[in-house]
């Protein structure tokens, strides 16, 4: 057989995006198979354990091995209406009641009702002489006499291999596990054997050579602090399986492993727009919003309002009715209602009518995928159509691992077409940090939030970095946020540069100033052109009447002239006529005097 | 599970083979659980009736359940291995599995304490 060696489990590559994993139909599996009911788990297994053969649970202590068994059996005994068998070598019936009950699972009423029973096994070596041979058949008629009573479906025996501690003689056990192994295939039953996890081998004992149907390893690693179970199918003979290692969470509500591999980029899209919750924005991605089942990243730094843009989004949607799933990893659920007032958005409505889920955790709880596992299911259970993770910088570890982690919670949203709405804090003094770098692909939407320190005060200023599929204003708007929400208002871009705040309201000031000076001075030319033009109107009537004042003069002196020429001529005529030659004299004076008139006037 | 045998050996029912005047502070009270009449039970009967005869004379009751018979007495008295030798008194309890071959540990695993047995 092939016995995986303990060690490869840490190498295993994880987050492998390539793999797909589609859940087949009855039809397709030969091997019958029993669902276990933990979600996640079936969907890896392809339908469940394999029926009427034993399985091999193994793990290191404080992997969660028992709850595990016993979440199969309870499931089996409410769910599938297989009653199931607990058979305990470590725990006390009471302890291990008490141990589930904090799953919710009432073990006392299951009990009572026929549906599980639980038998503990205590083998005390200080109490045991041996003498002699034996074997284990007590075990088997204590087991078999506990199925035939309640009719089980189910076996688990946890953990068997507490039998080498109480029972010396190993070749016996050994050989009698094996006859046990055999003995619950030929029952029928569906078992499921714990085993710890040994040096170098799976289990303690090497139980995994008689259980060689199915081994699934379970896994609790700590990696910078942070503890991520993870779980992985080491074998399951005639069967395809998942083989990666997957993230499980166990908390109040049971055990989920999550499956997620992506399923390849065929999700289908959606052409319609999901309103940002605020106007101005709106109006700057083309369409109106962003579009439905799309990703959305808002980065920028502390301060700049990514939760509010967040929680407007979720304010719109739940007035619209829809359901909206918050993801709170910075402030408790009533801290953001309360922060939110102050920008004029009451979530409290939206709490009460129920299509507002809120779920917080400090980042620092587990692992950023056990993050991804409990927001898995939170989505399953709340099946929401916006979703807002705030913020995804919270996550810590290796940014590879949270690309991977984020990949698949993008994936996951955009396969049931939720509109996922992420804010990421930036580092101050870099515009991209190496997380946001990473996820900025995977983004359809990313708006930029940025701050702009002038003139002694920070302003807030918003820029559209990309936005797939839209025609999106590249415009930067500076924004406020005031008690009535969101509002852009349109940022001063001139020969100054960007301006923002009262840098802006100066520039702008001063703007008015300028073009008042500008019409002062414009109105001012006016009124001295008019001026002029009077001047030179005043003037030209001036000489105007001076030269009308000598034309009258000038004709006065011509009527004089005349009147002396006509006088002179006719004592000329007289004088002629007295002497008898006065017609050519005459003529030639005349026109000696006009010439001499011409000249005077011209000076 | 082995097939089971003629039945030549102790029943499944109690089987009282010690007599009963002795002091109760003194009584041995045994029971074997075997499961059917396999040569391992057969063994450890005739095992632990020498024994007792040896060393407990007149002071023992051994009480033989066969968990096939009734399998659900398995359970209460914590029976893993077969044949089990159980010492219900004197308290505490005590266990002694296998075929009871082994007098030595037989002896050392029910505290048999062989002062009277010698007086007497």
């Amino acid at each position: 057989m092939d016995k995986p060696s303990g060690n490869t489990a840490g190498t295993e590559a994880r987050g492998d995006d390539s793999e797909v994993i589609r859940p087949r139909g009855a039809a397709d599996s030969q091997l019958p198979k029993t669902a276990t009911g933990i979600s996640g788990l079936d969907e890896i297994t392809l339908g469940g354990l394999p029926a009427g053969r034993p399985t091999l649970l193994c793990g290191a202590a404080g992997c969660g091995k028992t709850l595990f068994a016993m979440t199969f059996l309870v499931n089996g005994a409410l769910d599938f209406n297989e009653p199931g068998v607990f058979m305990s070598f470590e725990e006390q019936a009471a302890d291990l009641v008490a141990n589930v009950a904090s799953l919710g699972y009432d073990i006392p009423a299951l009990v009572a009702g026929g549906k599980l029973a639980i038998d503990h096994v205590r083998i005390e070596r200080s109490e045991i002489e041996e003498s002699g041979e034996y074997d284990l058949e007590g075990l088997f008629v204590r087991l078999g006499h506990a199925i035939d009573v309640i009719g089980a479906k189910r076996v688990v025996l946890d953990t068997v291999e507490a039998l080498f501690a109480g029972l010396t003689n190993t070749a016996i056990l050994r050989a009698e596990l094996r006859r046990l192994f055999a003995w619950l295939k030929d029952k029928g039953v569906t078992a499921l054997v714990t085993g710890e996890r040994g040096e170098g081998q799976l289990t303690r004992y090497g139980i995994e050579e008689y259980v060689s149907d199915c081994v699934i390893l379970l896994d609790n690693r700590v990696q910078e602090q942070i503890t991520t179970r993870r779980l992985r199918i080491v074998k399951y003979r005639g069967s395809a399986h998942g083989t990666n290692e997957y993230p499980f969470l166990i908390d109040d509500d049971g055990i989920s492993v999550m499956p997620i591999t992506s399923a390849g980029l065929g999700h289908a899209i959606s052409q319609d727009a999901v309103p940002t919750g605020v106007p101005d924005l709106d109006a700057m991605l083309g369409i109106g919003g962003y579009y439905r089942g799309s990703s959305v990243l808002i980065s920028g730094l502390a301060g700049t309002g990514k939760s509010t843009f967040g929680v407007s989004f979720v304010d719109a949607a739940c007035r619209r009715g829809e359901h909206c799933l918050y993801f709170t990893f910075e402030e408790s659920p009533d801290q953001v209602v309360r922060n939110m007032r102050s920008v004029g958005i009451d979530l409290a409505p939206h709490l009460e009518a129920g299509v507002l889920g809120f779920e917080a955790a400090r980042p620092s709880l587990y692992g950023f995928e056990m993050h991804l596992a409990r927001m898995n299911r939170d989505i399953e259970q709340f099946n929401p159509s916006i979703l807002v993770v705030d913020p995804i910088s919270a996550f810590r570890g290796p940014s590879t691992d949270i690309h991977a982690t984020l990949v698949r919670l993008a994936d996951i949203c955009k396969t049931k077409g939720i509109t996922a709405l992420f804010t990421s804090l930036s580092e101050a003094g870099r515009l991209m940090d190496e997380s946001e770098r990473g996820v900025s692909s995977l983004m359809d939407t990313w708006i930029s939030l940025r701050d702009m320190d002038a003139n002694g005060e920070r302003n807030r200023v918003l820029q559209l970095l990309k936005s797939r599929g839209m025609n999106h204003s590249n415009q930067m708007r500076e924004y406020e946020l005031s008690e009535r929400g969101i509002r852009l208002i349109d940022a001063y871009i001139g020969s100054g540069g960007v301006l923002t705040g009262t840098a802006r309201l100066a520039q702008e000031a001063r703007e008015r100033d300028e073009a008042l000076k500008r019409q002062q001075v414009t109105e001012q030319r006016q009124r001295e052109l008019a001026r002029k033009r009077a001047m030179i109107e005043r003037q030209i009537a001036e000489m105007r009447a001076g030269i009308e004042a000598e034309e009258i003069e000038i004709e006065t002196l011509i009527e004089q002239e005349k009147a002396r020429e006509t006088v002179f001529g006719a004592d000329r005529i007289a004088m002629a006529a007295s002497r008898g030659m006065a017609g050519q004299d005459h003529a030639r004076a005349g026109r000696g005097d006009r010439g001499a008139t011409r000249g005077e006037a011209a000076v | 599970m082995s097939e089971s045998l003629p039945s030549t050996g102790p029943r499944s029912q109690p089987d009282h083979v010690a007599d009963d005047d002795t002091d109760p502070t003194g009584e041995y009270s045994l029971r074997l659980y075997v499961a059917g009449q396999t040569p391992k039970s057969l063994t450890a009967i005739a095992n632990l009736k020498r024994i007792c005869e040896e060393h407990l004379a007149g002071r023992y009751t051994i009480e033989v359940v066969d968990l096939l018979v009734t399998p659900q007495l398995a359970a209460g008295d914590q029976i893993v291995a077969v044949p089990t030798l159980v010492r219900r008194l004197p308290p505490p309890l005590k266990r002694v599995i296998g075929t009871l071959s082994d007098s030595e540990r037989v002896i050392v695993g029910l505290d048999i304490r062989p002062k009277r047995s010698r007086a007497s």
